[in-house]
Order: structure tokens, then sequence, then C-alpha cells
């Protein structure tokens, strides 16, 4: 087939502009090993407590190095379960060093949630039966919130908590 | 060789007819349910009558993403496919069944929505379970529309036997084209409905398998937006040039487009799914880049009109470097309303490029940005490509004329849409930058600052929003003056020739089999291996959770 002079220059720089994006795209997953959130690990929706990570005593934040943190969170409708503090009460906000490594687990233990830190990249799906993990360096300080951005019922718009980031 | 254009008789326009009933009608009313969801938002309105804001969600989507579009699409598509290869008594019969199998399954939907029992959104993600009703009248309205395909199939099938040898149509090609690749689309959902919902709806089953249901969805929920974007792509190949007085700049180069959308538009629904848990990221990859394939056939569509509408001036005598551009029909309506609309397409198809891009997707993943991405792409390239083909289509059908008056009025409604798309779908993309989720009723969430940054650009979608809702009433009235108040004429059925320098089409355009074949092939090669590990590291089903929409 017969192509015109001038759509051929508008293809060659079209199609190479686009295979040079996804080279980018391609160093920064393989190289770089930067992937979105895609952990395979399945659990029983109906007995969470089975997990090790996903036992009541060991939800909410816990360090677990020098600057090395786990948050562990159970999803529902319509709450985030970041364990209880001291006088039983369930934690409400998170407060982590600016700096520190975080790895972040959660699963569902009903409906579809979504679990987005607003305003940074820590944004994953949570479904039943899937733990979601995400591992990333919160680097600046202030009050964000944790909140769900999948629609899960008629509370959805409720279903938050906050994350602390401060200066040490 | 010029092609014979068919008159469309009156029993066939009444057809066509039908299907835009109900698709001006759907405008008005899910237009309706978006003004509401923009007042919510802005913080300072409360919904009347205990209606619940995801029942207004889910009432837009499905009215607007599902009912307007398929039944727009599918009345165009009978119009094309009658005016270029004539549609029979019996075709016209199983044409009508379609539309009422749709008909009756749009009803029992939509009532289960205002019932309450359906807030589930029209992506109806498991589990949340919805009553039955919701989903044999979605499994209804795909299998009313598989009649319309077969239909469509049935109708070139007997034009080519009495044109051995000919080319198809163009329009009727790029008709059977989008039509094959919404019946290969809509398996993948009609397979979740039909074997996981419903029964799992009815109590037949107890559990249903989330992911699985997930990936079916998407694999349908991809080609769904191309299956909107063809008959717009249609009207700009093979419609525009005959209203700006042009040629088709080349038939073989339209129809090659067209077998791209098929081939790339399907194998790539992983790209809705970056940031699920239990999909292997090699395979996301992958999908991402088939995902990125569909940029070469917009490549030669863009390159295609541009050429066409300079070729169009230049043979008006303008010379000079863009003085063609003074050429165009800038006051007829059914240039300026889908001109606008691909130029929409500029900044909507480069946030799509974002959306999909692997790694950057976690930026905007389920922010309200999305939101304002397809309200570019179907709310804007898409509907007012809709809305230009109706200016014609419409009066063509009903023996009446465009007048200069509505003609003008249209010229307002495309400028009062562009305003308010502008504004809403602008500050749809800002929050979603600065966070704010989408498909969330107004929330202050736990107080900080932050969410406070979101509030001024609710308030601004809620005006644009109210602009855009004022631009639905334009065109509802002007939809009805077409049908009932224009006066009796003879309105044109504007198709264009291809161009005399365009160089002859080859065979192997026609060759179905090999198309489908490799469409088939790229669906397996994408899908086989992730589903198989999908299906083998099965978490235990999850039963529905009904309490939840309540």
């Amino acid at each position: 087939m017969h192509i015109h002079k001038y759509e051929k220059i508008w293809l060659i720089f079209g199609v190479g502009s686009l295979i040079l994006f996804l080279v980018i795209l391609a160093i920064g997953a393989f190289y770089k090993g930067v992937h979105p959130p895609s952990h395979m690990d399945t659990i029983d929706p109906k007995n969470v407590q089975e997990n090790e990570s996903f036992k009541e005593e060991n939800l909410g934040l816990r360090q677990v190095g020098e600057n090395e943190y786990i948050v562990n969170v159970l999803s529902s409708g319509f709450y985030y379960d970041l364990g209880k503090d001291e006088d039983g009460k369930a934690v409400n906000t998170i407060r982590i060093p600016v700096g520190a490594k975080v790895l972040f687990q959660t699963t569902s233990t009903d409906v579809v949630h979504g679990f987005h830190i607003a305003g940074t990249n820590v944004n994953m799906m949570v479904e039943p039966g899937h733990i979601s993990t995400l591992e990333t360096i919160m680097q600046k300080p202030g009050t964000y919130t944790l909140l769900c951005n999948e629609y899960c019922g008629s509370g959805h718009h409720y279903m938050a908590a906050t994350v602390e980031v401060y200066e040490p | 060789m010029m092609e014979k254009h068919l008159p469309i008789p009156q029993k066939e326009a009444r057809l066509v007819m039908a299907h835009m009933y109900v698709a001006f009608i759907s405008l008005l009313v899910g237009g309706l349910m978006g003004l509401l969801q923009t007042f919510v938002r802005s913080g300072s309105f409360d919904l009347p009558f205990g209606i619940g804001y995801y029942q207004i969600l889910t009432a837009h989507g499905v009215i607007l993403a599902l009912v307007l579009t398929t039944f727009f699409i599918i009345g165009f598509q009978f119009a094309l496919m009658s005016k270029t290869v004539g549609l029979s008594d019996k075709q016209r019969l199983s044409a009508w069944i379609g539309f009422w199998t749709m008909l009756i399954g749009t009803l029992l939907t939509a009532s289960t929505i205002l019932t309450g029992k359906a807030n589930v959104l029209y992506t109806f993600y498991a589990p949340l379970k919805a009553f039955p009703t919701f989903y044999i009248g979605l499994a209804l309205v795909v299998v009313g529309s598989w009649i319309a395909c077969f239909t469509n199939f049935r109708q070139l099938a007997v034009w080519k036997k009495s044109h051995k040898g000919e080319k198809s149509p163009l329009l009727a090609f790029m008709v059977v084209i989008n039509m094959l690749l919404w019946f290969i689309a809509t398996l993948g959902v009609a397979a979740t409905v039909l074997i996981q919902f419903i029964p799992w709806s009815l109590g037949m089953v107890d559990t249903i398998n989330v992911l699985v249901s997930r990936t079916l969805f998407w694999y349908f929920g991809h080609p769904l937006v191309y299956f909107w974007l063809l008959p717009a792509y249609m009207a700009w190949y093979a419609i525009i040039p005959k209203i700006i007085g042009g040629k088709i700049f080349s038939d073989a180069l339209a129809r090659l487009s067209f077998v791209l959308f098929l081939m790339f538009s399907i194998p790539v629904g992983f790209h809705h799914q970056l940031t699920e848990p239990g999909i292997d990221p090699l395979w996301k990859f992958i999908q991402v880049v088939l995902t990125f394939m569909v940029i070469i056939p917009s490549l030669l569509t863009a390159f295609s009109m541009f050429a066409t509408f300079e070729m169009a001036g230049r043979s008006k005598g303008y010379t000079s470097l863009f003085g063609w551009i003074k050429a165009l029909p800038w006051k007829d309506v059914r240039f300026f309303a889908p001109v606008v609309g691909m130029l929409a397409f500029i900044p909507a198809g480069t946030g799509g490029i974002i959306n999909a891009s692997h790694q950057m997707n976690q930026v905007i993943h389920n922010t309200i940005w999305v939101t304002g991405h397809f309200h570019l792409t179907v709310g804007t390239t898409v509907i007012l490509t809709f809305f230009g083909i109706s200016y014609w289509l419409i009066p063509s059908l009903t023996g009446r004329k465009l007048t200069k008056k509505i003609n003008t009025l249209g010229i307002i409604q495309t400028i009062v849409w562009s305003a308010g798309m502008f504004i809403m779908s602008g500050s749809m993309h800002i929050a979603g930058l600065l966070g704010a989720p989408r498909r969330s009723a107004y929330s202050t969430y736990t107080g900080a600052e932050q969410v406070d940054t979101w509030i001024g650009y609710q308030l601004a979608q809620a005006i644009g929003g109210t602009i855009l809702f004022i631009g639905i009433v334009l065109m509802v009235y002007i939809f009805f003056y077409m049908v009932f108040g224009a006066p009796k004429g003879k309105a044109s059925f504007p198709i264009a020739e291809v161009s005399e320098d365009a160089e002859p089409t080859p065979q192997y355009l026609e060759n179905w089999k090999l198309w489908i074949g490799i469409t088939i092939a790229l669906i397996l090669f994408a899908y086989t291996i992730p589903f198989i590990d999908i299906i083998q590291h099965s978490p235990p089903g999850s039963e529905g959770f009904e309490n939840l929409i309540r």
C-alpha cells in the first residue's frame, strides 16, 4: 500500500517517540524494578487472622528496623483497622518519621476497597482474598489523608484515616 | 468508482429513530443525574426524598455510558448500513427484535436502580451484590446488541453475494469492524454476568471469584470505549469530508486504521487493573505495550483528518500555508461540533497515555482525574461528534430541514458544552492530581487541611456541570425540534467520495479471516497465561455484600 511522503514522516516521528516512551517505561519496570503494586499472596477473607501480619496484635504501625516500619491494615466497610492503642481505643492516626522506609500491607474482609494516601503514590486496590503491599519512603512532612478511593458502599466516603509524616 | 447510495424508506427511518428517542431521553435523564452529583460534591446540597448519592451515580453511569451510547451507535449504524448496503424486510425484523430486547433490558435494570437495590455503580464490582434483575437487565441489553451485530454482518454478507469481486462500501466495512469489536469484547462481560453474577445473585452459588470477574469485566471495559469512538471516526473519515466539500484522503488508510483498532483495543484490559494484587506485573506490562499500539491508528486518523481539511481548503483556491483553515465551514454546525470534539481529543488522548503508563497510573488511579479524562473522551469528543451527526441524520430521517436558526443554536450548544466541560473536566484533572478520589460523595474525611484544597475544585465542577446541563437541555430541545417542529423538506445524508489521487485499496484489507484470526491470537497471547494463573492461585470465593449498599 502506498503511503504519502508526509504521512511517512509523521508516522516515523510518532511511532519513534512511542518506542522511546515504551523503552523508558521498560527501563523503569525491569531495570529499576518499579512496578505497580502486584503482590501475589492470597488469604482467606473470612479468616484473615490466620495470616501473621493481620493478627489483631500486629495491626497498625510497627517499627522493624532503625528507620524501617511496617503498617498492617485491615480494610473493611467502612474503616481502616490500624490496631488499638494502650487504652484499647481504635487507632485512627499513624505517625511516621520523614525519610523512613515503610511497608504497607493490607487486605479486605469484605468488598473491594481502595488504599490511597492522597497526594502520594501510595495508591493500590484492596481485594478480598488478596494481600496488597507497597513499600515507600515518605519524603515530605505533612498531614496526609489515607482514604478509600474504590466505591465500597453507602459509607464509602467516610472510610479514612490520618497519616502524619513528621520531622524527628 | 462511485458508490451508489440507497434511499432510506420510512420503515427503516422509523427503526433508526426508535433508537434515537431512547438515546436522547437517556441524555436528559442521565445528564440530570450528573448535575445532581456535582451539586452534592460541592458540599452545599443534599439530595431530597432519601435518594442516595451512589444511586444517582449508578444511574448516571448506566444511562449515559451504556444506554445512550449503545442505542445511538446501533441506530446510527443501521442508518449507515441502510444507506450503503440496504436492509431487507427480514433483517429489519431482526433489528426490531434486537431493539426491543435492549429496551426491555434497559427498563429492567433502570427500575432496579430506582428501587435502590442496585447501588453498585455501572462497573458492578463483586462482591457488592445487586438485586438479580440488575444483572439480568444488563444481560438482555448485551443480547439485544448481539442481534444488531448479526443483522449488520448479514447485511454486508448479502450485499457481497450480489456484488461479487467488489470491495465493500467504506462505511459498511467500518460498521462491521465496530460490531466485530463489540461482539468479541462483550463475550467477556456476558461470561461474567451469565456464569458468575446471575447464579450468585440468585443464590444458586454461595461465592464469587472477585479477580476473575474484574478481569472479565475489564476485558470488555476498554474495547467498550473504542466501540464509542469508532462511530465518531466513521463520521470523521467518511462524512465530514463531504460536509466541507472535500474528498476522503485515502480509503485504504481509513480501513487500515479500523483494522488496527479491532486488533489492539481488546488485549489491553489490565491497564485498568494496574494497581491490583494477584496479577503478574510482567503481564501488566505486556498489556500496557499492546495498549499503546492504538496510538498508531490514532496518528493515522489525525493525519488523514488534517490532510482532508487542507486538501478541501486548497481546492477552493487558498494557497498560503494556513490559509486553507479559512476555507472550512466554521459556521456549519455539522462541521463545527465534531471538529471541536476532535480538538478535545488532543488533551484527552494525552491524559489517556498517562493513565495507561504502567507506573504513572499510581499517581492518578481512582482519583477524579480519571473522571475528568473520560468526560473529555466520551463526554466531549464522542458526544459532540454524535451531536454533529444528529444535525443531518435526524432531519434526513424525519423529512425535515436543518433551519438556519437550529444551525445557530447548535453552534451555541457546542460552545456552551465546551465551556462547561473545560471548567468541569479541568477542575477534575487538577483535583485528581491533588489526590481527590472519584466516585465519592461529599466528605471532609478526617478534616485534614489537604481535603480543603479539593473543595474549591468541587465547586468549580458544580459550575461546569450546570453549564453542561444547560447544553443538554439545548440539545434535547434541538432534537425534538428536528423531529416535530422543523419545516418539511429534504436534508442531505452526506457521504463522501474517495479522492481521485488516492491509491487503490488493496484486496487483503477485506480478508476478514485474517483480521479476526490475528485479533483472537493477540487476545489469547495477552490473556491465556495470566488468566490461568489467576484461576490457579484463586483465594476462597467471596459471599455477596448487599448490606453495604443500603
